[in-house]
Order: C-alpha cells, then structure tokens, then sequence
C-alpha cells in the first residue's frame, strides 16, 4: 500500500460524512506503511512489516458524543461505524465540555515526506542492520538494535466543512552495543524524516566507541555532580516538562505552574534566562503536521522565553472559559542552544559527569516536577577537560525545573526523539544511589 | 504504555484520546457473541494445509477477535465512551529452520489462505540470517477444547447507563468526601481467541479483563500544595461481579483494601480524606526503616524485581536495546546456590490463578498453562521460556507464557503471573505490624523505577504509615525507598499466611520492538523488609 492521497483521503471522509444522521460529525483517518527490523546477539531476530488504517468516528447529538472506530472500508463498514458512533451519543450524557466541530481554515506547510523513506524495503533494512552488526563483531561486540521506518498519512474532515491532510516519513534507529565481558555498552539513536540522511554505520560508530571505552567502570559517591546531558539523556526530562504545561491543571491549582493563591505562573520566571523552549511544526529539521487531531492550526508557539513562561496548552472547552486563544498542545520542541559542540563542552569541564542517555523516568513528585530514573550506556568521569575514565551507573531524583535553573553552557542542538536539543552541562545534578547494572 | 500515558491522554480533553485499537465497530446486542468455531476451524485448516503446501515444518494460526471499552469520566463530566473492536489472522511458520509471521485483516479462505503463503515466504528469506535452526520442544496436538474466563456476568454486555451510574456515583461520592477532582475510568478488554497448529490442536477461548480506576486530587488553598491518591483496586480476569464491592472481600484495617470485588465508592470516599490528610503529614526523616508491604503495592515490586529479570530472553540479550538485559544470568542459576532472596522467600510463576489477568487455559502458542517454580526456599530455580527456549535450560516442555497482544502482532515471551507464596505459618497483618519497631507501611502502588539489569530500583506508594514500636503512629509523606534487588529480597524476614493473599497486576506491561502490551498478575500477602533505604521526595521550585 502506497498512502493514501489527499483526494483519496477527501473521497472516504466524504463518504462516511454522507452517513451521518447526527447533528455533527467529525472523523479523523489514519493511516501507515511500517517495516522493521530488530537484531541481538548480532543476529536479526525478527522483521516484519505492516499496513494499518485507521477511522475514528465522533458523532454528537447536541453535547452527547460517542464515538466509533474501524479498520475496514468496504461502505458497509463505514456506515456501520458511523451507526455505532451515533448509538453511543444517543445513550451518553450531555458532556457540558463538549465543543463543536470547527468550520475550515487555512494551515502552513510542513515538509515531512520524503520519496527516499517512502522507497525503503526489506533489502535496505538487512542492510541497515548488517551495517551495525558487521563493526560491531569486528571489534568482538554484541550488537542489539532497532530500525523503524514509516509512510504515514494523516486526514481529518468534519460536518462543519473542515478538510486536512498530512502526509509524512520517518526512519527510527537505535542501537546498544554491549562488550562481551558484560562491563561496557554504548548507544545511539537517531531519528530523521528523510533516510538519505540517516547512515546506521555511521552512527553505530558511536555506540562502538563508548562500548569500548566504558569497560570495568569505577564507582563514585552519589551526589551533586555537574553534568553534560547529551541530548538524549535530557529529552526525556524536558519532555515530560513540556507535557506539563496544561492550563486547566495549572488554573485548578493542581500543576508546578500553579501559584499559592491561586493563578498561574504565566508571565513568570522560572527557569535560567538562556532558557528558550518553543514548538513550530513547520520548522525543517523536525517537522510535525501542522494541524491538531480536532482541526485547530499548530503555529509557532514560545513556551518559554528567556526563563519566562509565555503560553500554556489549553483545550477549546477551557481557552472558551478563560476566554483565551485555544493554544493546542505541543509537538516537536525547540530549545535554543549555543554554538559549542558536545567535545567542546567536556573540553571546558575541569570536573563532571558525561551522560549519554537516561533511563526509567518515572514522576516521583508533580507539584515540583520531580522525576527519577537512572544513567545508561556510557557515563564518564570528565577531568581537566577530558574523558578520565567510565564510572558505574547512577540513579537520580532531579527536576527539569531546578536542572533549568542550574545552566552552565548549553551546545549546539541537535536533533533528537522528534526535537532539537542542545547538549548542556549544568551543575548540582542529584545522585542519589549507584547501579550495578551495566 | 504505561497506565499513566493513558490518563494523560484523556485529561487533553473530548476529541483528542488517542485510543490504540483498530478493527470494526461494536455494536450492542449480538456484537459480543463469539464467530461460530466451525467456521474458524475451516478457515484454520485453510492455513493450516497452504502453509504445509508451500515447505512449512510447523504452522500455527490465530484467529483473534479484541473488545475493548472505555468509559471516561471526571466529576460530573462523562469525557468518553469508546468501543472497539480488532479481527484479523495471524499466522506463524517455521520453514528452513526459520521463524516467519505475517498477518491479515481478511478473514476469507483465501485471505488466510495468502497470510499462510507470505509467512512462509518470510521465513524461507530469513533463513539465510539464520545461525542456528530453531529448536522446539514438542507439543501433543489435543483436538478440539475450549476454555473461557469463568465469569459470572460479561462486563461488556452490560448496559453503558448502568457503567456510567455507577462511576458518576463514585464520582460524586469523591467530591462530597473534600475531594477537589476526581477523573475516573473503566476499561474492559475481551480477548475471543481461536488458536490450531500443525501439532493438531483447536483452542477456542473467550478472555475477560477489568480495570476500574481513579485519582483523587485534593488541594490545599493556602499552601498551594496539592496530593493525589489512587484506586486500590486492581485488574482483574473477572466479569463485572469485581464491581459488587461485597463486604467477604474486604480487607479491614488502617484502609480497607479488597480481594476479588471492588467497592469502588467506598474506596473514593476513603482516597479524599487521605489525599486531604496527606497534606499535613508528617514528612519522613531519611533513613533505614523496616518496610511493610501491602499486596496492593508489594505487586509492583514483585513484578520489575523478579518478573522481568527471569524473562529468559531478556537473560539471553534480546531486549538489550530497548529495557535492557539481566542480573540473573544462567550462571547464577546452574550454580543452584544463587540467593535471590531469604530462606522465607519463594516466588512462583503459573498463568492459572484464579480471577488473575494471565489465566489462560492455553498459552498462544497452544501449550498448556501450569505453575512452576522460580525461586525457592530463596534460591534460583528457573525462568520464564518457552517453545523454542526451553531446550537452553535442558528441558523438554514449554512453561506455557507465549503471548501476543493482537492477531497482528506475533508472540514471543510474556510474562505469566509471578507471585510470593504466603508464609507458612500463622500471622496476621496486625501481628506482623507488631514485630515491628521502627517502619513504614506502604499500601499503593506509586512511582517506579529500576535500572537495565533489574538491580536498582525506587519506589513510592499511595498510602505510607508510621510504624513505632509495633503501632501505627500516624500517615507520613514524601515516602520513597531505593534498593537492590538481591540485598531487598534476602531483606524479607516475614510474611503473612494465605488469608491476607491479594492479586495485584499491570494491564499494560511492556515488551518488544515494535512494544507490545499485556495483562498480568502479582499475587502476596503482607510481607516485611528490613533496613531499607528510605528517602524523602520533596524539593523547592
């Protein structure tokens, strides 16, 4: 299955409109070409590949919604699904919250699919796969990884008028190597929308070296330690930040955004002043579709600026209440950087810890934003501006918040998970137990 | 994903919820009736003979239809009411040596019929990758059975005014009791399963899952400081008799906590004066402490601690990039010595516990589900394996724990249910409470984390009592405890006899690359761990 097009997309969202009986309808169509590949032990252990579509159907009676979904599209079974939707409505309460579909508009261009993802098959995989295995047994290592590639489209159209299509690709690649005696592994993950610029040797190399180079670790002291996070040992913790910016929970004063009193940190400072966090699905590095599932426009959005807290996410129900644009929740995230690579930030350390990537984030504390997890696949002791040796693994309980507001230098970003994150090096990261695990 | 990306994605809002299913739409009366078995029969042995036709060894198809249901809902607010429903075909060969899978949403004889084809296509390619051939240990084909979660009435048939009654009931409740809000939900999954090999078996199952659950969220105006308590329920293989809350199955004491039926109300009611009292409780000094573990939160522990690290996969490598490998590596256990935990601690492992979530009468894979040991008497015994792994141990038989989440996606490894035996002799909570002189109580499950190799772990909770001097002394927060695995479970000096035994479990424990989901269950009574690690949570922002 190629995707679907744009007037393929029209032509079903069409039909299945035609179906409804209900006051209003909204229908959202989903669907992807997935392959992929896995290997441990140096060995592929499974491949496989997958066609999904999707039709989700929300019909309302007044302020009752139900809601219906499907994976199959002869028109028996469109209309079927729109008749179950519309059952559901008519046996749910009224929801005071609920909004109705919203009328057309215009959105920007966001350039996500590229014919070099679109092209790949089994052969590219093994490749892709061999291209990792091959160093890594060169060099006496095990090998286990993971590559997962898309062509994706997503539609929606409603009985208000509404039509949007984006079609997108994406390629997904990580890799731990691990040495033989168990004592070292490194990682590495990348992921782009276009394949021709994703090279699985390339970036395996990295994974290679830090397996090497982080055999029979020494252990030191849980503590505050300054840190370089590389991008993906921070991601997951900004993140989770990012996810937290609900206005309604920060108005019901059940948020870290919340303030003793009541309102909102909204206009606040909260964080260091090198700290710049925005979101803009149309931006060429990490481009999203540019609209969200229930029709709104995804623009450009500053969440933080400068420290200062700029905008929150809102769902139509509550902007209405407040009264406010309906800013929709983020995707992709931008976080302003320096010009320093990541070699020029341990250069300029005289005593820390390089991260390569964290592990088992779990929230421990939402009113501070606590979170725990653990250090993994390359963690070193950095002296003088060098690599001085590996040391073990290590559990913290730290918080974006107080990370953000500890900034020595933050790097040139780079693209990681779908964002663009600068490496950064920060002081008094909470340590506060050692891993024997490796 | 984890149960808490659920309740974060219904909290966006009416519109937005991200519901991880496909299939064709439920409807109400006659949707829940299974396919006939003769005509999922007929189109096994469709596959059955094309997969033989095209060079297959081996051959085994599942014909799967998923029911899933949510009922969402916060305050007076019902957010959504989904159904859906997933059929399709899966069909797994072994062709030269090699594994190939593929699957189908046309369930038609030729449908079927070109899945078979295609797997073993798949695997004739694959076989050149192949070091060495697949190994599986033999199956007796059984025929024509069928099994099906004995419960009393299906959830899913039951009406959705009743459902949404009785959470907007508890709902209420909630709020009447201090609660600030309260988000609310039900999820029900039916698992109709129809699985036949080429060993010459027809397995025709009907599964039945449940999970009701809340968090209450109470706020303190003047501080501005907020706390949450979750649901003590748990998920369960049982019908909508879990729902009846009746009083045989309840577990009095500091909070009432429940076997198998749930008073949902009652434990709202319970969760508002707690998260209220919570936020002027005394804050735990850092330190070492004797735990007391309630089943509803020891579950957690149970599950990252022992579960996942005897996965024997896992053990062997292959989830080494995505959760990681093992401590517990084969040497250990050929050692027969290795102490995972006290003398007191024995874990077992089956997939046929009474009202548990991996209840099975056979395992995708067609092997007959049992019990085994894992640990005993603290040491070492065995893992998790299956098939095509069992011979790595010298044995002959699968342990029966094969899973697949959908028709789609292809089994592997799952865990089974993996639970503490209760202690042998008499002692009751409030006796084991009594030895003790300097601890905490935690009931709840809460935050978790464990590092790649299943050592380092933390822990929090949702209820943490002071224990002094063998009294409960008051609520505490801010309560979390760190340790490592072998040190925490060779820490166990006490556990409570058979009637304090609860089943606790996770609906959407995490494998593989692609993830796939499943259901399982944690049994325990009451157990004791002594001198460890307790850390205080809070930080200023």
């Amino acid at each position: 299955m190629a995707i679907l097009t744009r007037d393929d997309c029209k032509a079903i969202l069409d039909k299945v409109l035609g179906f409804s009986k209900a006051e209003g309808c909204e229908v959202n169509l989903n669907g992807s070409t997935i392959g992929n590949i896995r290997y441990a032990r140096n060995e592929v252990s499974t491949s496989g590949s997958v066609e999904d579509m999707t039709l989700v159907v929300q019909s309302n009676f007044g302020k009752r919604l139900g809601t219906a979904t499907v994976n199959e599209f002869d028109d028996a079974s469109l209309e079927k699904a729109v008749r179950r939707a519309e059952q559901v409505a008519r046996l749910a309460p009224e929801n005071p919250e609920f909004m109705p579909p919203l009328g057309p508009r215009a959105y920007g261009e966001s350039k996500a699919w590229f014919e070099s993802t679109a092209a790949i098959g089994a052969e590219y995989r093994a490749q892709a796969a061999a291209g990792s295995i091959g160093p890594s047994r060169a060099k006496k290592l095990v090998s286990a990884g993971y590559l997962e590639h898309n062509e994706s489209f997503q539609a929606m159209a409603n009985s208000a008028g509404l039509f949007a299509y984006h079609p997108s690709t994406e390629v997904e690649f990580s890799v731990t190597v691990r040495s033989e005696d168990g004592t070292g592994s490194g990682y590495v993950a990348r992921d782009v929308n276009d394949a021709d610029r994703l090279n699985t040797g390339r970036a395996s190399q990295a994974a290679i070296d830090k397996a090497v180079a982080s055999r029979e670790p020494r252990a030191i002291e849980p503590g505050k330690y300054t840190v370089i996070l590389e991008p993906a040992a921070s991601i997951g913790l900004l993140q989770n930040m990012l996810n937290a910016f609900d206005a309604r929970q920060a108005d019901e004063g059940r948020s870290f955004l919340s303030k003793v009193g009541g309102g909102t940190k909204l206009g606040e400072k909260i964080v260091d002043e090198r700290v710049t966090l925005w979101t803009d699905p149309t931006h060429a590095e990490v481009p999203e579709s540019p609209w969200a599932p229930d029709g709104r426009k995804r623009d450009k959005t500053v969440w933080i600026e400068k420290g200062v807290v700029r905008n929150l996410y809102y769902s139509r129900f509550w902007a209405q209440e407040k009264e406010v644009a309906p800013t929709p929740f983020p995707v992709n995230g931008l976080l302003d950087g320096g010009e320093e690579s990541l070699d020029e930030l341990i250069a300029g350390t005289r005593r820390g810890i390089l991260v390569t990537r964290t592990w088992y984030i779990r929230t421990v504390d939402p009113q501070t934003l606590l979170y725990t997890g653990l250090t993994r696949d390359g963690t070193f002791f950095i002296e003088d501006g060098k690599i001085a040796f590996p040391i073990k693994n290590l559990r913290f309980n730290e918080s974006p918040v107080i990370m953000l507001n500890n900034i020595e230098t933050l790097g040139r970003p780079e693209r990681i998970q779908g964002a663009l994150v600068p490496p950064m090096k920060l002081r008094d990261f909470t340590f506060t137990s050692l891993s024997d695990a490796v | 994903m984890d149960r808490r990306d659920f309740l974060r994605l219904t909290g966006i809002g009416v519109g937005t919820l991200v519901v991880p299913v496909l299939g064709r739409p439920s409807g109400l009366l006659g949707a829940t009736t299974p396919i006939p078995t003769a005509d999922k029969k007929q189109l096994a042995d469709v596959v059955l003979n094309a997969a033989r036709a095209k060079g297959a060894s081996y051959a085994d198809v599942r014909i799967g239809r998923y029911l899933n249901q949510f009922v969402i809902t916060r305050e007076d607010k019902v957010q959504n009411i989904v159904n859906t429903e997933s059929y399709g075909c899966g069909v797994r060969v072994l062709a030269d040596g090699t594994w190939g899978f593929a699957a189908t949403s046309q369930v038609t004889k030729d449908g079927v019929a070109k899945a078979a084809e295609q797997a073993v296509a798949i695997a004739k390619a694959n076989a050149s990758l192949q070091a060495e051939p697949v190994r599986l240990a033999p199956v007796k084909g059984i025929g024509e059975v069928s099994w099906r979660t004995p419960v009393v009435k299906s959830a899913i048939e039951v009406p959705i005014s009743e459902k949404v009654e009785l959470l907007m009931e508890v709902n209420a409740a909630a709020l009447a009791a201090g609660a600030n809000f309260i988000n609310t939900f039900l999820f029900l999954v039916n698992e109709q399963k129809y699985f036949a090999s080429s060993d010459g078996s027809y397995i025709d199952q009907d599964v039945h899952r449940i999970w009701p659950s809340f968090t209450v969220t109470v706020i303190d105006a003047e501080s501005g400081k907020f706390k949450t308590r979750d649901a003590l329920s748990s998920p369960m293989g049982m019908g909508w008799e879990y729902m009846d809350g009746r009083a045989s199955e309840k577990v009095t004491g500091v909070t009432t906590r429940y076997r198998n039926a749930y008073d949902m109300k009652e434990d709202a009611v319970a969760a508002a004066g707690q998260a209220r009292e919570a936020l002027s409780a005394k804050p735990v000094e850092a330190g070492k402490y004797d735990l007391v573990l309630d089943p509803s939160h020891l579950w957690l522990t149970i599950h990252e601690s022992v579960g996942h690290p005897l996965e024997l996969d896992r053990v062997l490598g292959y989830e080494a990039n995505y959760a990681g490998t093992s401590f517990a590596t084969l040497d250990k256990w050929r050692s027969k010595s290795f102490e995972y935990g006290s003398k007191k601690v024995h874990l077992f492992a089956d997939k046929t516990q009474d009202h548990s979530l991996g209840a099975v009468g056979y395992d995708d894979e067609g092997v007959a589900c049992r019990r085994w040991d894992l640990v005993k008497d603290g040491i070492l015994v065995n893992y998790q394996a299956i098939r095509d792994q069992v011979h790595i141990l010298g044995e002959n038989a699968s342990h029966g724990c094969c899973y697949a989440d959908s028709w789609s996606s292809v089994q592997f490894q799952r865990m089974p249910n993996v639970s503490l035996a209760a202690g042998d002799e008499e002692k009751s909570v409030d006796q084991l409470i009594a030895g003790v002189e300097k601890g905490i109580y935690i009931i709840g499950d809460g935050s978790y984390s464990i590092d790649q190799q299943r050592y380092n772990f933390q822990f929090g909770g949702q209820l943490f009592y002071e224990i002094k001097d063998g009294k409960i002394a008051g609520m505490m927060r801010d309560v979390a405890y760190q340790s490592n695995t072998q040190e925490f479970w060779n820490s166990c000096t006490a556990i409570c006899d058979q009637r304090d035994y609860r089943l606790g479990g996770s609906f959407f424990d995490g494998k593989g690359q692609p993830g796939q989901i499943s259901a399982v269950s944690h049994g325990s009574s009451t157990a004791r761990f002594d001198g460890v690690n307790v850390i205080n949570t809070e930080r200023k922002i």
